[in-house]
């Protein structure tokens, strides 16, 4: 990995904003993929509801494992209960940065989205490529205020769904996004 | 029974269009009126072929009736060659209780009266099932007590599919189903005479394309009404025509430009399907039983044979499928025509191509045979996941016939360039102005990280990849929903990134698996700018409209 002498990658002239320069060195290579602008995040306290969601399904699993050993008189099942919730505490410990990590760029002409910290993923989408906007809210993110806002297009692919907005927000955007959509109206 | 059906029910459908009279209503009935040369895309409501019932439920029917009527020829036998009965109560059934009761004449009444029922509810259902075409849309009216009415916007048609399965096809009949964007929201026209078909489609298409039918001479008129009363319309001219309709060449050469039609060779088209994956396990399959057999495992006949059935009766539906294929383009888009028994021609307009992917397998390698495959709108997942829906535009061929398919798909004009761009690359794809994955990346992808790139330019999105399997994905910008990269742990240490392109579904999922970090913050912003731009300046849904001066002279011709 450290000798980059790449003779399959030639100078490649006319071919955009490419990176020849910093070929030799890959300390200069970025790591991450960055885009300039100002990324927009979801209410911190979406992070509680999170973790209350997790709560709550460690609570089911608790609740599951105790049942089936009342009813069948078994052990195997206290495995299983701790690996689950070792692994839901182990997400929960995450949870501040993941949710922190998702975002998105309000541009002249495209909507920006990111998520992730461990696979990360960035989406660009016109705004004249949606189809519809739907806003869901959940019990516990409804109690907290928030709303989950689903931007969706053409492509099941495309998979856009910002999480803990405030409702406020949430329908601002929408009904800007609809607005954008209509100036912008595309054929498929 | 198929040729039973064919002798004895086609003049019974077409009595309707030889006695409009007593229907004395006027305002139906359109296509049986021989008073004057009306075109189906006039506007008015119009019936179907006589014969859809029968061939949408009817089949069904008779495949029912066929089966009791075995099940009950033994007791049929028993009744004409009369046996000491010795019945044991086990077998007692409600036909014995009617023979023992004497209540023939009764069950008999019953049947007739279901007959009866079921005769009148087909031709109610096909009373009410009425289509009409009109400047903004296609829509179709249906069902006698839960009625459906759809309804497809014409500057929304993503491509119309002509389709003559083998049964529709004896009673001169074709399903037509005009596809708009959304999954399995299209508007079926099941069945049309198939004469009128393809000039229904011309008609929809070019009324699509924004063009308005401004000539009597242009929208032809449905050939039921006139020819429906000839009097000479006898039974043997019914099969001479039914017999010349069969065997007409599937796109008909005289509304084709027969420059552009690639044409496969038999030999190729049966030595592409035997160098596949099916040989494979055809030549894996005879390992073992060959194996079986030396061991003394007679028994591994019992699952052999089947299998060999079942793969040989997959090679014969795939070459039969792709048997006369044919490709051309007419002014209301590319016409793709199928089939040996039932054939199939879809037409798809101007900019309804949302990605190509030429591919190659190693097996074709050492005979420089190359698919194409599309995505278009209007395929439900089901389909697109079962291959279905007409996507492989191009089952097999050379390079050059790759190039002309391509060029149709993209509306260019036919030049060599493309053949030798496309050659390029995919050979050498670092010549072509390739941006390539850096060295780093044979660490993820050790055979084909050379080949891995993407190139940008005239409104098209290029994707290289692939060694085993060499693929290029064309990716209309204009039709691209919206794009996305992504990066996982090891990606990231690595100073890698994946970019995948989101189109409708379809059999291609446009990714390119690995590239630079920088070079992929460089695809994402070219590309997302990219799409607007070409988003902005598209206006395919109205295709002509645009272009009406080249329009023009086109539609003259045909007249």
């Amino acid at each position: 990995m450290t000798h980059q002498v790449p003779p399959a990658i030639p100078e490649l002239p006319g071919s955009g904003s490419d990176s020849g320069v910093e070929q030799g060195d890959s300390l200069e290579i970025p790591r991450r993929i960055e885009v300039p602008g100002q990324w927009r995040g979801v209410s911190p306290k979406y992070i509680l509801v999170d973790l209350i969601g997790a709560a709550i399904f460690a609570l089911v699993v608790v609740a599951v494992a105790i049942l089936w050993a009342v009813l069948f008189e078994q052990a195997w099942q206290w495995w299983v209960m701790g690996a689950l919730l070792v692994a839901i505490a182990l997400g929960a410990v995450f949870t501040p940065r993941r949710i922190r990590s998702i975002g998105y760029q309000l541009r002249q002409d495209d909507l920006l989205f990111r998520r992730g910290i461990m696979w990360t993923r960035m989406v660009a989408v016109p705004y004249g490529r949606m189809q519809l906007i739907d806003i869901n809210r959940g019990p516990v993110a409804r109690a907290f205020g928030l709303a989950e806002l689903k931007f969706v297009t053409a492509s099941a692919a495309s998979a856009i769904v910002l999480p803990g907005l405030p409702e406020q927000e949430a329908e601002q955007l929408r009904d800007h996004l609809v607005a954008v959509a209509e100036s912008r109206r595309t054929g498929l | 029974m198929i040729g039973h059906a064919d002798a004895s029910f086609p003049p019974g459908n077409d009595v309707p269009p030889q006695h409009p009279g007593p229907e004395g209503r006027p305002e139906v009935g359109q296509h049986a009126g021989p008073r004057d040369r009306r075109s189906l895309t006039d506007g008015e409501w119009h019936r179907l072929h006589a014969a859809t019932p029968l061939l949408r439920g009817g089949i069904a029917f008779l495949a029912i009736t066929g089966f009791v009527i075995a099940n009950l020829r033994e007791r049929l036998v028993d009744l004409f060659l009369p046996r000491p009965s010795d019945y044991d109560p086990d077998d007692y059934d409600p036909l014995t209780y009617v023979w023992e009761h004497g209540y023939i004449g009764l069950a008999l009444l019953a049947v007739f009266v279901i007959l009866v029922v079921v005769m009148a509810a087909f031709y109610l259902s096909w009373r009410m099932h009425t289509f009409r075409v009109t400047d903004e849309a296609v829509e179709v009216r249906s069902g006698i007590l839960f009625r459906t009415h759809r309804n497809a916007k014409l500057d929304r048609i993503q491509g119309v599919g002509i389709t003559r399965p083998f049964l529709p096809r004896l009673f001169g009949a074709a399903k037509m189903e005009v596809s708009v964007a959304g999954a399995d929201a299209s508007v079926k026209l099941e069945y049309l005479y198939s004469r009128d078909a393809d000039d229904l489609r011309r008609d929809v298409l070019t009324l699509a394309s924004g063009v308005r039918l401004a000539s009597e001479g242009l929208a032809p008129a449905p050939t039921v009404g006139p020819d429906g009363i000839e009097n000479e319309a006898a039974l043997s001219h019914l099969v001479n025509e039914r017999v010349n309709e069969f065997l007409a060449p599937e796109l008909d050469p005289g509304t084709a430009p027969p420059e552009s039609v690639v044409r496969i060779p038999l030999g190729r088209l049966i030595g592409s399907t035997l160098l596949s994956l099916g040989t494979v396990f055809v030549v894996i399959l005879v390992a073992a039983m060959i194996v079986s057999l030396v061991n003394g495992q007679i028994w591994a006949l019992f699952w052999f044979v089947p299998s060999v059935i079942g793969i040989a009766s997959y090679f014969w539906s795939t070459i039969t499928k792709s048997l006369r294929y044919s490709i051309a383009g007419t002014p209301s888009g590319v016409r793709i025509g199928f089939g040996l028994f039932s054939t199939s021609n879809d037409t798809l307009p101007p900019g309804r191509v949302h990605a190509i992917e030429v591919s190659q397998s190693i097996l074709w390698r050492p005979f420089g045979w190359w698919q194409v495959k599309i995505n278009k709108a209007g395929l439900s997942a089901e389909a697109a996941a079962g291959g279905k829906g007409n996507t492989t535009v191009l089952p097999v061929g050379t390079l050059v016939d790759v190039s002309r398919v391509v060029e149709l798909m993209l509306g260019l004009a036919p030049s060599a360039a493309l053949h030798d761009e496309l050659d390029l690359a995919i050979r050498e794809p670092s010549r072509s102005g390739f941006v390539l994955a850096p060295r780093r990346a044979r660490w993820l992808d050790p055979f084909a990280w050379r080949r891995t790139g993407y190139t940008l330019h005239d409104g098209l999105l290029f994707f290289r990849k692939g060694v085993v399997w060499r693929k290029l994905d064309l990716l209309p910008l204009a039709r691209m929903v919206s794009f996305a990269v992504s990066q996982g742990p090891i990606e990231r240490m690595l100073r890698v990134a994946s970019a995948r392109a989101h189109t409708v579904i379809g059999p291609i999922t446009a990714t390119l698996p690995v590239i630079g970090t920088t070079e992929a913050a460089a695809l994402f912003e070219q590309v997302s700018a990219g799409i607007v731009t070409a988003s902005r300046t598209d206006h395919s849904h109205r295709w002509a409209e645009t272009q009406a001066g080249i329009s023009a002279p086109i539609l003259g011709d045909q007249q």
